[in-house]
């Protein structure tokens, strides 16, 4: 520890801390620019100079580490001179147009200019002017305004893993640019928003939409991964205007995927549903509350009084606690156990076999620090674009990366190992590494007969063997306490038909070496719904055979059967036979064609409710604006609905009442860790199957696809991560097929099928056709993964 | 080879020929081939240390006693940082030669390059013996193409002949080196800047510290030199340390190769002892052309400060010399100019030098430099007023000392200095919009 002292006032901080983090601890305020805690050193804007004592030229704060007995003074005459003469240069060649820049109010040089400048300017001389850069649909550009501290640049590199933009040209001509005719295509790009202290990168969806001094600033939290971001909405008028990230260092730190943050454009769609309706004779009518909801308990009535499992209940995986609890609550009611959120889900063969609810198996701050990580079947930038950054930062500080996956998508950094196979050869590479790690001399760990049985006659890879040296640790002590090694099971895994056998495989593995174990989960709430048990109910069907085998009214809670679910061509067919479908929603489009009613629900921001995200944090949030129109927040409509069905125990007056029912009682964070659980507690007898030639699809569902909500988000929606649909193979089994790319071709599946133009995906697996879900073009298609047949037209 | 043209440096009698001693040898059109080299005892220093496996701390030591100092401008004493370097580490050092003198009226690398290539290799790989470097670049300005090739050529030959790659005579020292050219970037003969261009980036200078000897090349501890440092290694092994000092005077050991270019009959580059007077220096170059007078002189390069004819006329051509008479050493790239010059216009064309070389990194060389060069455009122009001059000192004040290199000072020192100076001249052109000196 260093003593120190900063404008006379004593501090002791750590070896190798620089003069602005002192500073910063001590609440001394040095101004800066450049200087950002998340990224590194750049020490050019020289905003920060400070004096230190036996130096005479003043040093910059950010850049010079303290030594003991220090004396700095970031206000004597050297450094507020130093400081005033910086300020001078920034603004020389600055527009100071900030009465038509978006950053007005909220301008980092705006600001320190108060304090540092001066009210009138030396300069007489023709101003610099910057051309500015289309780098594509969400950050906007005015790149005269550019003080070139090249915060973004930094960013891109070091957190998004790709420098998109960098600086070019030399001296008053140096700008900052994107690559020749490229977009910042980064799922994280509108942190350099942020970042900017200046007005050269704003948001182009809310550019000159509002000022900041207009808008009421409201806390709550994204809704669009299992991460749990806090976020912060910014209102005028009762519409959401942007979306900002708040800081949670253990959470999204300072930042926010583009996805949380511009998704809230799907919000303000035209095809919000405003009132209820009711669908007459093929005719959309809107009618009242009372009308709609006594519509609805009719024809619950009639099929309960029938057979109570002619109901089935399909919940959005993104709802909130509160709204699946009563949704459930309402299912019990009925004596109906057809119950599930896990829409995408596939196999659920491991139902029943838990010992708690499954979880991502470590906190979301844990992620950097380990030393090895497996992930298998994750396209992770597309699933979590921020939990992303944190495994990025892992292995830029040495971790090594093990993927099981049956692409090769570049996820930006170092992948030390990786094993890609058709997802069907997923399970034959976990028996591989299973294998491996149980004949590695310092694992002894007996496993269950069953599947020691099954390795007999499994011949290990090369790189099914590295993958298992390198999460054993390469032989290294390895700490059961605090594990540096995970395994994390992605969507791939999760939507897999035989997703049993992988997860089985998995935790065997990860019991063999230590290594924490869970689910990355790519909804919202996925532990929460689980956890008040939105699942089939004793003798309950699941999410599958409910549509499979279709019921004779379904309740939808924000569904849109043909995006969210496995398989969007049972989904389709299941709703269009079912006598009468009721859908909660915040939207009317055609997606809910066959519904009969309409019951319009409060999306994300206008609601009140508790979430939990996958690391298993209770995160409840209140409403940040009034529901549009006549929408009302599910947790209300359900408890109404619910009187108006005659059923006791709903008389809630508020959504915390739901949570203290939900939580009979007790602390939710008593209840969560006495439940997150994921070890199985039945073993799941494993058959590796036969190897099969038969063409398999890989389907994805793109991470502006993925809800409803984002779905509708138009600048989301003009990123280059979502496109057209197509066909994706790699060049041998274009070769093979005698197709070229551009052709085009008949995809069929199951029932249905799609033409769709073929794209070379050149780290695809062999025998792997990549087809997109949660497009119209590929509504039509079976489940995510699966035999499929191309067939050229 | 015709690259190789006939040396133009006349008068070879009067100078002492240190590191362009192949020069004194042969009137070859190629004197600073291989042959010629080893006639005069080249590479037997480097062949004496590497077989005898003389200690690195004796070599040391010799450079130290030598008192050569940095001969890029700095002048900081080449031995002591020598001894910066670690002595042990495990992975590559790396040795680095900046021959990238970017400055206008410097040329003096380039004649070492250019008459004799392989003085330059074997100081270097002497100092990768002794620093423990296992690989070296020679990173040599963008625009002086030929010599880039020289260089090349001579690499070749160093490489055939057993001086530079494997086990050199039969021991394990290996020293590969290689030459990197530029493209004319002047911020890229900033060391660090130098380092990032080597690197492939953009060349920009790093925040120091930590300095290249623990942070250099790709992140390993990294030697940087001058050309004309390196090059005078060779001869202080064969002769002495103490025989190089006393060439030199008290702080200055050596000779010192000094570019003289502007109004004198003879430009070029004179090697001639530290602390020889400037008066001889510039009879050496044959004195003010056209019978003119002198009128002041920029002795070290331009990012040193101008001297009045008064205030050189007495001093003598080292750094505590010149230092003393109000300027420095610097590269030694004298600018010498005449009582036809005006000065206004002058520091006009040297203010945009430094414009257009700035990196653009930092905020207060970026936006000073070009402020600096409008308003003086602009009192060229006519359009000058009184307190442009102020104006001008306070900008050069207010880069100076607060950018990540020396760029910042090396712009504002002329500023500074010539307006010191030549005040008169310049509220003369800002009072009439015409120059005291030219009448245009």
């Amino acid at each position: 520890m260093l003593n120190i002292e900063i404008d006379g006032k004593q501090v002791e901080v750590e070896n190798g801390t620089t003069i602005i983090d002192a500073a910063d601890k001590l609440g001394v305020a040095i101004p800066r620019f450049c200087y950002h805690k998340k990224l590194s050193v750049a020490a050019n804007c020289r905003m920060c100079l400070v004096q230190v004592e036996k130096f005479n030229k003043p040093l910059p704060a950010c850049a010079t580490p303290v030594a003991d007995g220090m004396k700095i003074f970031t206000r004597s005459k050297s450094a507020v001179e130093a400081q005033k003469s910086v300020m001078e240069f920034l603004l020389i060649n600055h527009p100071l147009d900030c009465p038509i820049c978006d950053q007005g109010g909220e301008c980092d040089l705006q600001d320190i200019a108060v304090a540092y400048g001066t009210s009138g300017s030396r300069y007489t001389e023709e101003k610099r002017v910057v051309f500015n850069k289309n780098i594509g649909p969400l950050v906007s550009t005015d790149m005269t305004r550019c003080i070139q501290c090249t915060r973004c640049v930094r960013f891109l590199k070091e957190v998004g893993g790709m420098q998109e933009l960098g600086l070019i040209g030399r001296g008053e001509h140096a700008e900052i640019t994107a690559y020749v005719d490229k977009s910042v295509d980064s799922e994280l790009s509108g942190n350099i928003i942020d970042l900017c202290p200046v007005g050269a990168l704003t948001s182009k969806p809310f550019r000159y939409s509002a000022r900041s001094w207009e808008l009421t600033r409201r806390p709550t939290i994204a809704a669009h991964d299992g991460l749990g971001s806090h976020v912060e909405v910014h209102v005028k008028n009762d519409r959401v205007m942007r979306i900002v990230p708040r800081e949670k260092e253990s959470i999204n730190e300072v930042w926010l995927s583009d996805r949380d943050r511009f998704s809230y454009d799907g919000l303000n769609s035209p095809e919000r549903l405003t009132k209820p309706m009711i669908k007459h004779h093929g005719e959309w009518h809107e009618t009242d509350w009372k009308t709609a909801l006594e519509f609805a308990a009719r024809q619950i009535k009639e099929t309960v009084e029938e057979d109570p499992a002619g109901l089935g209940f399909l919940v959005s995986p993104n709802s909130t606690m509160e709204e699946g609890f009563l949704t459930k609550k309402i299912a019990k009611a009925l004596d109906c156990g057809n119950v599930d959120h896990r829409l995408r889900r596939s196999d659920f063969r491991l139902d029943g076999r838990f010992h708690g609810t499954p979880w991502m198996g470590c906190n979301i701050a844990d992620v950097q620090a380990m030393d090895r990580i497996l992930v298998v079947g994750s396209n992770l930038r597309n699933e979590h674009p921020l939990l992303t950054q944190r495994i990025r930062r892992a292995v830029a500080n040495g971790a090594e990366l093990s993927l099981v996956n049956p692409m090769d998508d570049d996820q930006l950094m170092k992948v030390s190992h990786q094993a890609i196979c058709s997802p069907n050869d997923i399970v034959n590479v976990l028996a591989q590494i299973l294998k491996a790690m149980s004949g590695l001399q310092r694992l002894s760990l007996c496993l269950p007969k069953s599947i020691s049985d099954l390795l007999e006659g499994v011949v290990v890879r090369e790189n099914s063997q590295a993958i298992a040296e390198s999460l054993a640790g390469h032989g290294k002590e390895l700490d059961l306490i605090n594990p540096k090694s995970a395994l994390f099971l992605g969507n791939i895994a999760q939507y897999h038909p035989r997703y049993a056998e992988i997860y089985t495989l998995a935790e065997a593995i990860a019991s063999l070496c230590g290594a924490t174990f869970g689910v990355l989960f790519e909804s919202s709430d996925r532990v929460g719904l689980d956890m008040v048990r939105v699942i089939p109910g004793q003798g309950g069907l699941n999410a599958r055979t409910m549509l499979e085998q279709p019921r004779k009214t379904y309740v939808l809670l924000n569904v849109e059967p043909e995006f969210d679910c496995a398989n969007p061509a049972v989904a389709n067919a299941a709703m269009e036979k079912a006598e009468c479908v009721i859908a909660l929603t915040a939207y009317k489009s055609s997606a809910l064609d066959n519904a009969d009613v309409l019951l319009p629900i409060a999306p994300f921001t206008e609601t009140s409710g508790t979430r939990m995200s996958m690391e298993g944090r209770v995160q409840s949030f209140t409403a940040a604006v009034k529901p549009l129109g006549e929408a009302r927040p599910a947790w209300k409509v359900l408890r109404v609905f619910a009187n108006t069905l005659g059923l006791e125990g709903f008389n809630f007056e508020s959504s915390e009442q739901v949570k203290a029912e939900m939580f009979g009682g007790e602390k939710p964070s008593t209840v969560v860790w006495n439940r997150l659980n994921n070890n199985l507690r039945i073993l799941f007898d494993v058959k590796v199957l036969e190897k099969t030639n038969v063409l398999q699809r890989l389907g994805e569902v793109p991470q502006y696809r993925m809800d409803s909500v984002v779905r509708r988000s138009s600048p989301l929606n003009k990123t280059k991560q979502v496109s057209e649909p197509v066909a994706g193979m790699n060049a041998k089994l274009m070769t093979e097929l005698g197709l070229q790319q551009g052709d085009i071709v008949v995809v069929k599946q199951g029932i249905g099928s799609a033409k769709l133009k073929v794209m070379l995906d050149a780290g695809l697996a062999k025998g792997t056709v990549r087809v997109p879900t949660g497009y119209d073009l590929t509504s039509s298609l079976g489940e995510l993964m699966g035999e499929i047949e191309v067939t050229k037209v | 080879m015709s690259l190789h043209k006939t040396p133009v440096v006349a008068d070879l009698s009067k100078q002492t020929l240190v590191t362009l001693r192949t020069l004194s040898e042969s009137q070859d059109a190629n004197p600073g081939n291989l042959k010629n080299y080893e006639k005069l005892g080249g590479y037997a220093q480097l062949k004496r240390i590497v077989t005898e496996k003389v200690k690195a701390t004796d070599i040391i030591t010799e450079v130290k006693t030598s008192n050569l100092r940095g001969r890029g401008g700095a002048g900081f004493p080449t031995g002591l940082k020598w001894s910066f370097m670690p002595r042990y580490f495990d992975g590559t050092k790396y040795l680095v030669c900046n021959s990238d003198e970017g400055e206008p009226g410097t040329f003096k690398d380039r004649d070492i390059i250019r008459y004799n290539p392989h003085q330059l290799i074997e100081g270097m790989a002497i100092a990768a013996y002794t620093l423990g470097a296992r690989v070296g670049y020679n990173y040599i300005h963008g625009e002086i193409w030929q010599d880039y090739e020289i260089f090349e050529e001579a690499l070749d030959e160093a490489r055939k002949a057993g001086y530079l790659g494997e086990n050199l005579f039969g021991t394990n020292f290996c020293f590969d080196l290689y030459a990197v050219h530029g493209y004319g970037a002047y911020i890229c003969g900033e060391e660090t800047a130098l380092i990032e261009s080597i690197e492939g980036k953009k060349g920009q200078p790093r925040f120091k510290p930590p300095f290249p000897a623990s942070y250099g090349v790709f992140g390993k501890p990294t030697n940087v030199n001058n050309t004309e440092s390196y090059a005078s290694i060779p001869w202080i092994l064969q002769h002495g340390g103490q025989a190089f000092q006393d060439l030199g005077v008290p702080n200055s050991g050596g000779t010192k190769l000094f570019s003289v270019s502007g109004h004198v009959e003879k430009p070029g580059n004179y090697e001639v002892k530290m602390g020889m007077p400037f008066v001889d220096l510039l009879e050496m170059a044959g004195g003010i052309w056209h019978g003119r007078t002198l009128k002041a002189v920029i002795p070290g390069g331009p990012s040193t400060a101008v001297m009045p004819a008064s205030a050189i006329l007495g001093a003598t051509m080292d750094y505590e010399g010149l230092s003393k008479a109000g300027s420095s050493l610097g590269a030694g790239s004298m600018i010498v100019m005449d009582d036809t010059t005006c000065m206004v216009t002058a520091l006009k064309r040297l203010s945009y030098f430094f414009y257009e070389e700035s990196c653009g990194q930092c905020t207060p060389c970026r936006e000073g430099t070009g402020w600096v060069y409008r308003v003086l455009k602009r009192i060229v122009d006519g359009e000058g007023k009184m307190e442009d001059l102020d104006l001008l000192t306070d900008i050069s004040n207010n880069i100076s000392g607060r950018t990540i290199c020396a760029l910042g000072e090396a712009a504002a020192t002329p500023v500074l200095s010539f307006i010191k100076h030549f005040r008169p001249e310049f509220e003369y052109y800002i009072q009439h919009g015409k120059s005291m000196v030219t009448g245009k």
